[in-house]
């Protein structure tokens, strides 16, 4: 087995006397899709949050890439290759999609303390930008502003940002909410191709996303992984699905 | 900012337009030592208010005390001046170093706050300059500080000719416009634009906005500096209320009156502002009765500013006049 590319070991988070995770451990592998579902309120996005660096855990360790981040803060995981996407979208809406996605590729190459020369003239940047709204499929939209592309079309342009910051892992919280069924065919393809590129943690709602996606699923309730397997493993889990599933969700 | 390249340039030609007519001002009957003087203070508030508007426009950082870094540089011209020193190569980059520090010991506090208070918190240390030159007895106190005379440049006292001192304020106002235009479209400012519109998205990709803020934050306190410097020797007179809050405000208000948008609007707003308050004064006594309400028709009609004011009012004539709708299309 090689060595995981995340690890979180015995993970925990208390909101006053509200446990929302709770000795949580879990490894994500090179190129897999480990998928983290569970009913509302499980702690998912507590749990992404947490991996991310938006919140710090009271108790455990969270391993990447064989380094401790546990004290690192949001932006210095996010340069050592953790790319995250949020459950609301979060692009600059002012900013072309091109640009949005030419911050990230900025991000990692030189010096951002650079004050006259024009940036958006710069085509090491921009042609990576393009190459990641390719892979989305968005670039027939590089030049329209942000703000006034669909919702699918500013899911899959956070997915780009995510690709162009070149990461080793990509946490995405619900990548598909709020997607049509169109969208949501489109961005699972997109999802596919990426993960022989990426280890992938993804929360999701979407059982049939989930199912067709993941290479390991593990269900949270109540903050506690109660179970971690293979899809078919999950399936026919008998705490899932009284947990989580129900009966119909099954057939 | 990010708009397409033809836009920009039309909304940079009013700016430009503004500056060849500040250039040629002084041939157009407005040579006069009163009207020169005018100009000169407009000039240089409104560079003081392109600085402002780097930090509220560009990087969203809306500070109530950018009046303090005009107030310091004008307060290190008079504080060399009662120590008998004039030389502009000492007095002006010691003024600009003094309001850059000022920035930086200020910004390194502010800047961990956002919002209502970072407002907050910049009106304090603005308040606060403000006390202790109120403070300082020997550079007069309350009552202020008569300079004995403009700064020198290598022992010449070319600032006494006004035509000079004209273009001088002209060419670095010029020139803290095109830098300020430059810095905004650089890699720097595009941290700064992402991380006022989304902080979150800017950490998500590697970017923690403190230290571009710090550096902006500064850089603009540095510009305060040099336009508090000019003004010293424009008004040949300094005194507290040169740091005061409504000062500040003013300054903010020339940048919101011009439009937040585009740095060339706080040009605009200046003049406007400087421009207005000399007429109404004249024609009225109770003139602010008449500022006031303007100023507030101005935001409520102009949200873009009068920078934005071209684009806005052709919107509305095609809207008025449909046959020309269908001939551009």
């Amino acid at each position: 087995m090689p060595d995981p590319l995340l690890e979180l070991h015995g993970l925990s988070k208390n909101f006053g006397a509200l446990t929302v995770t709770s000795d949580v451990s879990l490894t994500v592998l090179p190129g897999e899709i480990h998928a983290i579902i569970g009913p509302n309120g499980a702690g998912k996005t507590t749990l992404i949050h947490q991996i991310s660096g938006t919140l710090r855990p009271d108790r455990g360790t969270i391993r990447f890439a064989g380094q401790d981040v546990t004290a690192l803060p949001f932006e210095r995981r996010a340069r050592l290759g953790l790319a995250r996407s949020f459950q609301i979208t979060s692009i600059v809406p002012g900013f072309t999609a091109l640009e949005n996605v030419a911050l990230a590729v900025q991000a990692r190459s030189g010096s951002s303390f650079r004050f006259l020369r024009p940036v958006a003239g710069e085509a090491a940047l921009n042609d990576e930008a393009r190459a990641a709204l390719d892979t989305v499929g968005l670039g027939q939209v590089a030049d329209r502003t942000a703000a006034t592309l669909s919702h699918g079309e500013k899911r899959q342009l956070e997915l780009a940002i995510a690709i162009a910051m070149n990461p080793r892992l990509l946490l995405l919280d619900e990548p598909l909410a709020g997607a049509g069924p169109e969208e949501t065919e489109r961005l699972i393809g997109i999802l596919r191709d990426l993960r022989s590129r990426y280890g992938i943690l993804l929360v999701e709602h979407d059982m049939q996303a989930v199912f067709a996606l993941a290479d390991r699923i593990s269900v949270l309730v109540y903050g506690r992984v109660i179970v971690t397997g293979t899809v078919d493993e999950i399936r026919g889990h008998p705490e899932v699905r009284t947990a989580y599933l129900g009966e119909d969700a099954l057939a | 900012m990010t708009a397409p390249f033809h836009k920009s340039l039309r909304n940079h030609a009013l700016a430009l337009v503004t500056l060849l007519a500040l250039a040629a001002a002084p041939f157009l009957g407005f040579g006069d030592g009163f009207a020169l003087s005018l100009l000169a203070r407009a000039m240089i508030l409104g560079m003081a208010a392109v600085s402002l508007s780097l930090l509220v426009g560009g990087a969203g950082l809306v500070s109530l005390g950018h009046a303090a870094t005009m107030g310091i540089g004008a307060y290190a011209v008079v504080a060399f001046d009662a120590a008998g020193i004039s030389e502009g190569l000492i007095v002006f980059p010691a003024a600009i170093a003094a309001a850059a520090v000022y920035a930086l010991m200020t910004g390194a506090v502010s800047l961990r706050t956002s919002g209502v208070h970072f407002i907050m918190i910049t009106l304090a240390f603005g308040q606060m300059a403000f006390f202790i030159t109120s403070s300082f007895s020997s550079l007069g106190g309350d009552d202020g500080y008569t300079l004995y005379a403009r700064t020198e440049w290598l022992g010449s006292r070319i600032l006494d000719n006004r035509l000079i001192f004209h273009f001088l304020c002209l060419g670095l106002l010029a020139l803290v416009w095109v830098g300020g235009t430059l810095l905004l479209g650089s890699r720097f400012g595009r941290v700064l634009r992402a991380a006022r519109e989304n902080p979150q998205r800017a950490l998500a990709v590697g970017f923690q906005p403190y230290p571009y803020r710090l550096v902006a934050y500064v850089m603009a306190g540095a510009v305060g500096g040099l336009s508090g410097a000019l003004l010293a020797n424009a008004t040949e007179f300094v005194s507290p209320a040169l740091l005061s809050w409504t000062r500040s405000g003013e300054l903010l208000f020339m940048v919101i009156l011009g439009g937040v948008g585009q740095l060339g609007g706080a040009i605009l707003g200046a003049l406007a502002i400087v421009l207005l308050e000399e007429t109404l004064s004249h024609l009225l006594v109770y003139w602010r009765l008449v500022f006031g309400p303007l100023l507030v028709l101005s935001v409520l009609f102009l949200p873009d500013g009068l920078i934005g004011a071209p684009l806005r009012l052709r919107a509305a004539f095609r809207f008025a006049s449909p046959k020309r709708r269908n001939a551009d299309a």
